[in-house]
């Protein structure tokens, strides 16, 4: 019997760290008798941003702990700090929300600390059981989520769609591992790298081929990637819109981070052979989320296949399968992310006569009746359609490059195309806002931290021209740590 | 000095035309006068030092490279030869009247400091022309001359017809530029190099060049003068691409004097003459510009018989004066055709002045038929309109008497082909001249009053601000010919044109004018006076006799009246079949063809393909379950079927 060793723990001190504290804010919640929505959510904000230090602090260089699944490292850091950001402000924004909503259990943030441990534990996740460990801990929570508001039929039937076929893709993903273990025998990415550099002299056998492109079917529905996006439109309707909001900003970013590192790390000596797939994946995502955006009238609905067409982007910086192209990935991905932040903190601001309206021609001459909301979504939509010299401009811009530079040029023109045709339904926003009649107004706004988020939002997107150093340098650092 | 002279104007029309707004009409009006008065006082000064010089030319003054690529080196320059002076000296003299007298009578006006930006602006354009040392600069001043005089006929852009007359100006002179433009591109192939001096030095070893053209050998420097002259043709509107001078008129009257009389139709004769060096040495060219001056000079005197409106009649009588000018240059009389040039700069733009002010006097009305008996009421524009016909017909001590004699005895004396054909068309234009201008005097001052009362209580001798151009004019129109004569033409001419004209010695007819019979001399007098008097019996004396004659020869004066029927036949052989050409390109080729499978097919496209994707989402769990499974298998299938093979 061999002597049981303790792993350092310290890698793993942020993880560690939230996991308890969440378990002490649901005990706080179940043995209060008040349901004290407001304080727990205040202290799940404050625990994540002090988990952000933490990560930012305790960064000493690439780790690996608990017998090699844990890794610890410059990229795992950067997607760290954005998911822990994105959830502490997804957190932030549905505070009134709830409350008018009557979801205000103390749940639901507690719900969202352990779906972001999930997250952390997969852009950590350095083998294919840790990687599993952590989609499911991400996933479990995203489901009782997003069928929060139990009294609405579209909010549980949202939650159930999620799940069933959440489970679907999680029975795609563990069938695919299950092949990959069976041929190569281990789990740990680094043995896959090594056992596919051996199959790179020979043939690679046909199991080891399909379970890779089952894992990568499986972590496509995280992203929502064609075909796998079905569930996207209508868990994004059903559910109440703080969660979609939390859906758009943050699970989308650490499964992309999960696939970059698979996809450079495990499978970095098999580009030849994935490329297709996901060039696959992202043109259908890219030509997808462009062409069915056009006929919603629901903003959440269009806002999920831009959702969809954006992740099409980021995939396609993936395909160049480079430094340059994880590094436009890393970038897209925090800018996506803070142009989703904007307009979502706009949707929840949406309402009329104290009921929430989502429809894209609520809008109509807003530019009149509430300049300031009207110019931020402006230029949230003007960055989303990729209009210079906005942020959503030089994310594609990066990942164009990247793209061109590794000579996929159709890629490029199909995404270029994709955009032209993209750009319809964001321009359309606009246009109702700025040029149809007016209509009934939308209420004033009360909500002060929604409106600083957005301001923060769209003001972030256009001073990012000025700026772009340290977003374009920490990405730079990130991605030579992930491709040494 | 130079530099004074020619960008004054442009300064006036950058301030007036944008800040016009800010500073207000009275001092846009203030600035572009002040800065108009400037490069005419200039001007002057710099013609009476190209006087003094005795023809050594004057250093061409370069101002900054515009294009250097590759062979083709392009300058900004300001070439202050003899030729250039002279109409630096009209253009800016002119230009400086026709600003002051704008002000009085555009003083109703809503735009005037646009107005006045426009006229500075035309202004310098023309200098620009004139200035230039190469063919492409002459080309900008070419376009800016004809973009001020479109934006100016429209000026009144209410008014369709002004639209309408902008727009044909506009596209008939495209037709003009085109042949300008082959020219120079021509002239580069041939010389490779655009500039004067360079075009000039090497026009004796190009003299024999010939070039292929469907089959056909033909001589390159007659090419070249050929497809300049079109452009000539069209600035200066010459037979066949004049219709949109009459329909100028449209434009507000001190318009048509600065730019439809005095300067920017002379453009034509100016490039010819310009080009003298390259026109010696294409004596077929020359013919045809002899025919075309002459018939020009005699269709427009006919046409201009039978006009009502004032300002058609002098704009005919320009057309037909211009037409003198070019058969002029066709029997290489250049100097007596800038001669004539110049003279016709001050009496034309007095006669237009002097319409303008009766026009004003009557309240707008332009119509002969409803003007009379005027002339006690506004004394000092009769006498100006005196003085201009005057000159204009040609009688003895007056400017045209000089000038047109000239012409006319140079065609006779000169040995070239058709210049016999020229000058019995001169004399008969002569004539005719002298007949519709005192036509146009007795309408307009004598007779019973057709106007009614209201207007004839209104009319008023314009103000002083107007008058004082119109005196200004008027000393021009009386003295320019015997003060230019000996100058230009007579004695002094070889020291004062220099380098700048070139005529062979065998085709000098300046020369052999002055020595041909008394009875060429005398003759345009001759004929002149009996125009006046003929004038005088139709419509001073027997008053019926103009219906009369409309009665009895009514097929020639329905031919006259609808001005040969060019705009008739353009219209039937040219408008309509393009126009309707381009309906069927536009409508059948563009909407139909490339909208149709082009943008508007794609966007349908998009739509529906955005139709059908909604309609995937069914909302049924086992459906979005199915997509998931068939990307699946479509993606292994993919990837073992690769393997395969």
């Amino acid at each position: 019997m061999t002597e049981f060793i303790a792993p350092a723990f310290s890698p793993a001190y942020p993880e560690i760290f939230l996991a308890i504290m969440a378990m002490i804010l649901l005990m706080l919640g179940v043995s209060t008798d008040k349901e004290d929505y407001r304080s727990i959510s205040r202290f799940s904000i404050l625990s994540l941003i002090a988990v952000g230090m933490v990560v930012i602090r305790l960064y000493e260089g690439g780790v690996t702990t608990f017998g090699g699944m844990f890794v610890v490292d410059g990229f795992s850091s950067f997607m760290k700090v954005l998911v822990l950001f994105g959830a502490a402000v997804s957190i932030g924004m549905a505070t009134r929300y709830a409350r008018r909503e009557r979801i205000m259990r103390f749940e639901y943030p507690v719900l969202i600390l352990f779906s972001t441990l999930g997250m952390m534990l997969m852009i950590s996740a350095n083998d294919l059981m840790a990687l599993y460990m952590g989609l499911e801990l991400q996933s479990l929570p995203l489901y009782v989520l997003a069928a929060m508001q139990r009294d609405s039929v579209r909010s549980t039937e949202a939650g159930l769609k999620y799940f069933i076929l959440g489970a679907l893709s999680s029975g795609i993903l563990l069938y695919g591992m299950s092949l990959l273990y069976g041929y190569t025998g281990t789990t740990q990415f680094a043995g896959l790298a090594a056992a596919f550099e051996s199959f790179s002299h020979g043939g690679v056998p046909l199991g080891v081929m399909t379970g890779m492109v089952l894992l990568m079917c499986g972590m496509a529905f995280k992203i929502s990637a064609v075909p796998f996006h079905m569930w996207t439109p209508d868990v994004y309707e059903g559910s109440p819109t703080s969660v979609t909001a939390f859906f758009a900003i943050v699970p989308k970013i650490a499964a992309l981070a999960l696939m970059a590192r698979i996809l450079t790390g495990p499978f970095g000596n098999m580009v030849l052979h994935w490329q297709q797939v996901i060039i696959l994946l992202s043109v259908a995502s890219m030509v997808l989320g462009a062409v069915a955006a056009i006929g919603q009238r629901n903003i959440k609905r269009m806002l999920a296949y831009s959702s969809i067409g954006h992740m099409g982007y980021a995939l396609s910086g993936l395909c160049a399968a480079n430094q340059t192209g994880v590094q436009a990935v890393l970038v897209y991905a925090a800018i996506y992310m803070v142009m989703s932040m904007g307009a979502f903190a706009f949707v929840l601001m949406m309402k009329r006569k104290d009921r929430m309206v989502e429809d894209i021609y609520d809008l109509s001459g807003l530019s009149k009746t509430q300049p300031m909301m009207a110019l931020g979504m402006a230029v949230i939509m003007f960055s989303m359609a990729g209009i210079p010299p906005l942020a959503g401009f030089f994310g594609k811009l990066y990942i164009f490059q990247a793209v061109v530079n590794a000579q996929l040029y159709m890629l490029a023109v199909i995404g270029v195309l994709s955009s032209v045709v993209a750009a319809y339904y964001y321009l359309r926003v606009i246009k109702v806002m700025y040029f149809d009649a007016e209509d009934e107004a939308l209420d004033a706004q009360e909500d002060r931290g929604l409106n600083l988020v957005m301001m923060l939002s769209s003001l972030s997107l256009v001073t990012f021209i000025l700026v772009p150093a340290p977003l374009i340098t920490a990405a730079r650092l990130a991605a030579e740590t992930l491709l040494r | 000095m130079e530099h004074i002279a020619v960008l004054s104007p442009l300064l006036g029309a950058l301030i007036a035309g944008l800040f016009g707004r800010q500073i207000g009409d009275g001092a846009s009006k203030f600035v572009t006068c002040g800065l108009m008065t400037v490069a005419a006082i200039a001007s002057v000064i710099l013609f009476g030092s190209v006087c003094g010089a005795n023809g050594e030319a004057r250093p061409v003054i370069d101002l900054f490279t515009w294009i250097a690529s590759g062979d083709l080196k392009v300058a900004w320059s300001l070439r202050f030869d003899e030729l250039a002076a002279v109409m630096v000296l009209v253009v800016n003299l002119v230009s400086c009247a026709v600003h002051y007298y704008s002000i009085g009578y555009m003083s109703h006006d809503k735009a005037q400091s646009r107005f006045m930006a426009y006229l500075s602006l035309f202004t310098f354009a023309m200098l620009m022309l004139v200035t230039s040392n190469n063919l492409v600069q002459l080309f900008f001043g070419w376009e800016g001359v004809g973009l001020a005089s479109y934006l100016l006929i429209g000026f009144w852009n209410h008014k369709d017809s002004a639209n309408d007359a902008a727009m044909k100006a506009f596209v008939v002179n495209r037709v003009g530029d085109f042949g300008l433009a082959l020219g120079i591109f021509a002239t580069f192939a041939l010389f490779g190099s655009l500039d004067f001096d360079m075009i000039f030095g090497a026009v004796e070893i190009m003299g024999g060049v010939t070039v292929q053209f469907l089959g056909m050998s033909v001589h390159a420097i007659s090419l070249i003068c050929g497809l300049l002259f079109i452009g000539a043709m069209g600035k200066s509107a010459q037979l066949g691409l004049h219709v949109w001078l009459p329909d100028a008129m449209e434009g507000p009257t001190p318009v048509s004097a600065l730019i439809h009389a005095a300067t920017m139709v002379t453009a034509g004769v100016f490039l010819v003459a310009r080009m003298s060096p390259l026109y010696e040495m294409a004596p077929d060219v020359r013919v045809f510009i002899t025919i075309v001056g002459a018939l020009t000079a005699l269709v427009a005197a006919t046409i201009a018989l039978t006009q009502f409106d004032i300002k058609r009649v002098i704009a005919y009588s320009t057309m037909s004066q211009l037409g003198y000018m070019f058969f002029a240059l066709g029997v290489s009389a250049y100097s007596a055709a800038m001669f004539h040039l110049f003279t016709h700069a001050f009496f034309k733009a007095l006669l237009f002045l002097g319409a303008g002010s009766v026009i004003h006097a009557l309240s707008g009305e332009q119509d002969m038929r409803r003007m009379g008996g005027i002339w006690k009421l506004i004394p000092s524009t009769y006498m100006m309109m005196w003085i201009g016909n005057l000159a204009l017909a040609g009688i003895p001590f007056f400017a045209g008497y000089y000038s047109k004699d000239l012409i006319l005895e140079a065609a006779y004396a000169s040995a070239a082909p058709w210049s016999a054909f020229a000058f019995w068309c001169g004399c008969v234009a002569a004539l005719l001249t002298a007949f519709y201008s005192w036509r146009l005097l007795f309408m307009t001052f004598h007779g019973k009053p057709k106007s009614d009362e209201k207007v004839m209580a209104h009319v008023h001798e314009s103000p002083m601000v107007m008058m004082l151009p119109l005196a200004g004019l008027a000393v021009g129109a009386v003295m320019a010919g015997w003060v230019g004569y000996d100058i230009f033409t007579g004695e002094y001419r070889d020291a004062f044109w220099g380098e700048s004209l070139k005529v062979f010695a065998e085709n000098d007819s300046v020369l052999a004018a002055h020595h041909v019979a008394t009875w060429v001399k005398v003759l345009p007098i001759g004929l002149a006076a009996a125009g006046i008097l003929l004038a005088y019996i139709c419509y001073m004396r027997a008053r019926h006799m103009p219906a009369v004659m409309a009665a009895t020869f009514s097929l020639t004066h329905d031919l006259l009246q609808n001005k040969w029927y060019f705009d008739e036949i353009y219209q039937s052989l040219i408008v309509s079949p393009l126009k309707s050409l381009g309906r069927k390109l536009w409508k059948t080729g563009d909407v139909a063809v490339i909208d149709g499978m082009g943008p508007d097919a794609l966007a349908s496209a998009v739509v529906d393909a955005s139709g059908h994707a909604g309609r995937m989402q069914t909302g049924y769990v086992y459906n979005y379950a199915f997509a998931m499974l068939i990307g699946v298998v479509v993606i292994v299938s993919m990837f073992v079927l690769g393997a395969l093979s």
